[in-house]
Order: C-alpha cells, then sequence, then structure tokens
C-alpha cells in the first residue's frame, strides 16, 4: 500500500476542463517555460485516464453537467483542483445568473490556487502541495463524494432546475 | 526450472523497456530544454496505475483485451535470441512465428477497444490496422533479404552466422537495413507514424476508454513491445555479440528512433501508407536485388 500511494504522488495525470479564461495558463505550465513534467505530471486527453481535474476558472451551469459527468468517469483515487478565484466565490462574475459561484457545492475540491489569474509558478506549487498532500493521505476528495454523493446529487439537481438527475446516465 | 528462465526472462525485459522508456522521455524533454521527469518516471507510473481502481467495463472482451495484447507480446519475447544466449524456443521458421505473433498484440488491443464502442477508439483502430500494411510489408522484405543471403529462416542461426562487429549485416545490406529502420519506427508508433495513438487527434485513440489495470497492462505490453521490436531489427542487421551489447545495440536503435520522433510532424493515414509503398518499398526491392546479384 505504501508503494502505490508513494507512485500515485509522484505520478499524476491530469486533466484540464479548459472553459474559462486560466486556459491560457496552462501551456506555459506544460512546456518547455515551467515543464511540469519534471514532477510527474503529464496532460491526459480522457478522463478515464486522468487523476487530476482542473477546473480552470469560470463554469456555467451548463458546463457544470459536463464536468460532473467527466469527474464521475475518473477511476479512483481522483483528485480536484479549482483553479482561480471563480471557483471560490465566482471571481468577478460574482452577480452572473448562469455561473456557478462555489465549485465546493457541486464535486469535493482537494485544493484551491487563489487569483485571477494564478501564474504558471502557483500552479506548480499547487502541484508540489497536492503532492505532499497525497503521500500523507489528507487528499480524499474522492472518499467525501462517494460518502455524501447524496449532498452533492441535491445540490447539482437545485443548480439544474431538475428533480433528480445522474450524471452517468443522461 | 525452464519456467524460473521464463520469468525471468519476462522480468528483465519489461524493467529494461520501462527503463528505455523512462530514459526516452528524458532524452525528449532534453531535445526540448526542458528538465524532464526522472528516469524512473515510467515504473512509478505503472505502479500507479496498478494499483487505482477500475472504474467501468465494457464487456469481457474489453478487459481480455489488454491480455491478449500482453500475452502476444510475452510469447513473441521467447522467440528472441537475447545476445549470445539461446532463445527459449527456437526452431527452423521461427522468423514467420515472430511475424505472425506481433500480429496478435494489435489485434487483442483492437478487439479490447472495439468493444468500448468509442468513436476515437474506433478511428484509432483503423489506422493502427491500416497503418500495419504498411510497415508489415517493408520489414518483412528487408528480413527476407537476410534470409535469402543465410539460406535460413531461424533467428537463432542467422544471429550465429553473421557474427560480430566488422561482419554486421548492416554493412552489405544498407539498403535492406535502411528501410526495415523506416518500417521499424511505424512499427513502434513514434512520429511521423503515431497516427494510431494521437493524444491531440484523437484522444490517445484505441486506448481511450482504458483506465487503471488495464492501462497499467498496456503500458507493460508497450515496455515489452520496444524491446521486442528493436531486439528484432538488431538480431537482423546488428549482430550478434553479448547481453551486454544487445542492451547497448537496442538501446541505441530505439533512441535513434525516439530522435526522429521528436523532430518529425505526423503524417495523415493516407500519407503514411502511400509513403510505405513507394520509398522505402522501393529500397527493400532494391536490397533483394543486391542479394541477387551477389549470390
Amino acid at each position: 500500500m505504501g508503494l502505490f500511494r508513494w507512485s500515485q504522488s509522484r505520478s499524476l495525470w491530469m486533466m484540464h476542463f479548459c472553459t474559462g479564461c486560466g486556459a491560457v495558463e496552462m501551456p506555459p505550465t506544460m512546456t518547455s517555460r515551467y515543464d511540469m513534467e519534471r514532477f510527474g505530471i503529464i496532460p491526459m486527453a480522457t478522463p478515464r485516464q486522468a487523476d487530476i481535474l482542473l477546473i480552470t476558472g469560470y463554469l456555467t451551469v451548463k458546463t457544470l453537467k459536463r464536468v460532473v459527468r467527466s469527474y464521475e468517469q475518473m477511476a479512483d483515487p481522483k483528485y480536484v483542483i479549482g483553479f482561480g478565484s471563480c471557483t471560490i466565490n465566482g471571481g468577478m462574475y460574482w452577480d452572473s445568473y448562469n455561473t456557478i459561484k462555489q465549485l465546493d457545492l457541486y464535486i469535493p475540491v482537494d485544493l484551491y490556487i487563489a487569483g485571477c489569474m494564478p501564474r504558471p509558478d502557483s500552479i506548480i506549487d499547487a502541484f508540489v502541495k497536492l503532492r505532499e498532500m497525497i503521500a500523507k493521505g489528507e487528499a480524499n476528495g474522492w472518499i467525501r463524494y462517494r460518502e455524501n454523493l447524496e449532498w452533492y446529487r441535491a445540490n447539482q439537481a437545485k443548480v439544474f432546475n431538475v428533480e433528480k438527475w445522474s450524471a452517468i446516465e443522461p | 526450472m525452464v519456467i524460473l528462465e521464463f520469468f525471468l526472462v519476462l522480468i528483465g525485459i519489461t524493467a529494461l523497456g520501462l527503463l528505455y522508456g523512462g530514459i526516452a522521455r528524458k532524452w525528449s524533454a532534453r531535445i526540448q530544454r526542458r528538465y524532464g521527469p526522472p528516469f524512473y518516471q515510467n515504473f512509478l507510473d505503472v505502479f500507479k496505475l496498478l494499483g487505482k481502481k477500475n472504474t467501468k467495463s465494457h464487456g469481457v472482451m474489453f478487459a481480455l483485451g489488454p491480455v491478449i495484447a500482453f500475452t502476444g507480446i510475452t510469447l513473441s519475447l521467447f522467440f528472441l535470441p537475447l545476445g549470445n544466449s539461446r532463445p527459449l524456443l527456437s526452431f527452423e521458421g521461427d522468423i514467420f512465428v515472430l511475424f505472425y505473433l506481433l500480429v496478435i498484440a494489435p489485434l487483442g488491443m483492437a478487439l479490447g477497444a472495439g468493444e468500448a464502442a468509442n468513436p476515437n477508439a474506433t478511428i484509432g483502430i483503423a489506422r493502427g490496422l491500416t497503418l500495419m500494411l504498411g510497415y508489415e510489408l517493408i520489414f518483412f522484405l528487408s528480413a527476407l533479404a537476410v534470409m535469402m543471403k543465410f539460406n535460413t529462416a531461424s533467428l537463432w542461426k542467422i544471429v550465429e552466422l553473421q557474427g560480430t562487429f566488422p561482419d554486421w549485416n548492416l554493412f552489405p545490406f544498407f539498403l535492406s537495413a535502411f528501410a526495415g529502420l523506416i518500417a521499424l519506427q511505424g512499427m513502434m508508433g513514434e512520429k511521423p507514424f503515431d497516427l494510431t495513438v494521437a493524444p491531440h487527434e484523437i484522444a490517445s485513440g484505441p486506448m481511450v476508454e482504458y483506465n487503471g489495470k488495464y492501462l497499467g497492462l498496456l503500458q507493460l505490453y508497450h515496455a515489452i513491445a520496444i524491446v521486442v521490436e528493436t531486439g528484432l531489427f538488431v538480431n537482423l542487421f546488428l549482430g550478434g555479440g553479448s547481453i551486454l551489447t544487445f542492451i547497448l545495440k537496442t538501446f541505441f536503435v530505439f533512441m535513434l528512433a525516439v530522435t526522429v520522433d521528436n523532430i518529425m510532424p505526423r503524417f495523415r493515414i493516407g500519407q503514411a501508407v502511400k509513403f510505405y509503398w513507394k520509398y522505402p518499398l522501393i529500397i527493400s526491392l532494391l536490397g533483394i536485388l543486391v542479394v541477387f546479384i551477389w549470390r
């Protein structure tokens, strides 16, 4: 078990859900300038293979549905990083009628990166922090999601304005 | 005792393949002026994947696909002479068996990924099997030149008759060897022939629905495939020698492929097959002509 957890903290495959403006900070983080591959973090194309879901910036109600569906397709253990102040309190979209204000109500967030925009340095910093959290066993958002699924489902259904919904079967 | 030997070869070659993959990642990083991951990164990736939980199975064939791929490549590994040590399975005509076994792995993956019914996987399979028509032909023709010269179809005999450094097949058969090298690039799925697993285009192709332990098994398959495919080329063209020189030679051939991978763009599938059936085919046919004249 120790070996698996250690290798999990050293090898993190990331799917970046780029609907917000934070997407523009990802290319320098991935490529030669800041090179996140030295921490074993590489971008992955599909949620099935990913360990980290990186939400870059604001989410509209419509995209939140896709995010929840992507999150539930990922294999356990999985981690979510909220990126930018939009995921914390709405940021500059605080009074918008069609964006969600607090991501933590809908999917469990392990780590937030504050700022608008956070620089690549702070993204790398967050990855290193997440690595420590995984090694200590503190990043357990996926367990929280499983245990409190009904609460999360109720919150999701409320914002989608439906009675009941399931992410996998549309 | 024999079973122990099988296991030893399997574990050793798997570790070697993972190490090659890790060094290749570091090497590509240095070409792109990055620092790159540690050289043992691929071991960590495999450990992590084997420790993950599988989310959803799409059916029996989906689960069997990676197993078939792994089994196929493991079996072909036992036909491969590793330096001067006689392969565990060897008989007259084993090159043909080896060529057949190398096809099992992509077919297994195609069957498994096909069950997932993901459109990206379907496109990836179609591309992979079409590309196979290209490189299989070229690689077989370049191997045929060597087989004709030594008048044998046993890989072990070819290595034995070939001898060490100045007698390498590379020098008399440089045309065939060059065509074989181009075919090897496609066989290993390196650029410009990485259209089967094009991550930015079709989301890693056949592997798109695989996760957790299935993906870990596929990574192990890929690690062994690196050694088997470069090893086949080394045995045909780069002579025998001790196990250490075998490792050095396969490493060199693989690094050459990775370097080409880093400076090339990607072909479309039509371009790739058209390319294979034009220049490498002519080169490998000329290679066979050389043998005719020489005999």
